[in-house]
């Protein structure tokens, strides 16, 4: 019995010590889920400051637009300083805690360090396309091309994620994937960003994070 | 039929040192403190274990500083890896004749 076990047991621990080593799987499914929850009640907050000012989403901007049409650039600052910027800086925060939250707790769990050569390395390959799409994507802001915003949000971060998911669980790679294809839709769909967005990063955040839960942290 | 038993490598008979080898197959180079905190060993043991593999010649050290602190890396040399590839062969033919 003993010999039977024996080597299935060290492929066991030879795969999982080359996972441990290589990839940050801490990652909890529930950080997915609140992620996703805070994206909805974010852009249910948005939506419903956008049908104050009157109008879908396009020409409520025009609104900022219209202000400063003198020198044709949307003025960053005034951006910066609306309600909806405020929103989405909220919900970026609140989603990020939480997820951090639930993968700290997790790691205290499996014993791996938050803060370790994996973890390093998955948040440097995230932040890259995450950076250079913030970057592009002010940019756009300012020269007022606000319909491409939420597009541009899906595909950067769905590029990020399929970048990461080398460096953990690889299924975030579909994650990624899902919110390209949801943005490059959505270029067609200008408009209705806010509706791409929150199924994006709210819809498809949760349904990644149960199914994450299902598979690896159910008892 | 060959009893595939004789192709595992005694030196991997160790968890420690079979999860030291997994570990640097898999990183082009792994310092002290990160194979400590993966495989849960005291400092002492694991370099017990890392001296063996380093006189098989399966691994090569490199000291190094980062300021004033000691930083040693470890890394899979090619006889390593190939003794490595040998060993889970090996374990994989013995998982397929039991079958």
């Amino acid at each position: 019995m003993d010999d039977y076990q024996q080597p299935i047991d060290s492929i066991k621990d030879i795969k999982q010590m080359m996972e441990r080593s290589s990839r940050f799987i801490s990652l909890s499914g529930w950080s997915g889920v609140a992620a996703g929850v805070c994206a909805l009640a974010g852009a249910w907050f948005a939506s419903d400051i956008i049908t104050k000012n009157g109008g879908p989403y396009g020409e409520h901007i025009s609104v900022y637009r219209a202000d400063h049409a003198d020198n044709g650039l949307l003025d960053l600052q005034v951006f910066m300083g609306s309600k909806l910027f405020l929103i989405a800086a909220l919900t970026f925060a609140a989603a990020f805690f939480l997820s951090f939250f639930f993968t700290w707790t997790r790691s205290k769990k499996t014993g791996t360090p938050v803060w370790g050569s994996s973890s390093q390395r998955l948040l440097i390959n995230v932040l890259g396309p995450m950076v250079a799409g913030g970057l592009f994507l002010l940019r756009m802001i300012q020269l007022g091309i606000v319909g491409l915003i939420a597009p541009g949000c899906l595909i950067f971060y769905g590029l990020a994620l399929v970048n990461a998911s080398k460096y953990t669980l690889g299924e975030v790679r579909y994650l990624g994937y899902a919110n390209i294809l949801l943005g490059i839709i959505n270029c067609w769909f200008i408009g209705y960003g806010l509706y791409f967005w929150a199924a994006g990063f709210g819809v498809l955040h949760i349904i990644y994070g149960i199914i994450m839960w299902y598979k690896y942290e159910r008892q | 039929m060959k009893n595939p038993i004789e192709n595992l490598n005694k030196i991997f008979d160790s968890r420690i040192r079979l999860g030291i080898m997994s570990a640097l197959m898999v990183n082009e180079e792994v310092g002290f403190n990160a194979l400590k905190e993966l495989i849960g060993v005291t400092d002492g043991n694991l370099a017990s274990h890392l001296k063996t593999l380093e006189d098989s010649g399966y691994v090569k050290v490199q000291k190094g500083f980062i300021g004033r602190k000691t930083n040693t890396t470890y890394q899979v040399t090619k006889a390593g890896e190939k003794a490595f590839q040998l060993h889970v062969d090996a374990l994989e033919q013995m998982i397929k004749g039991m079958k």
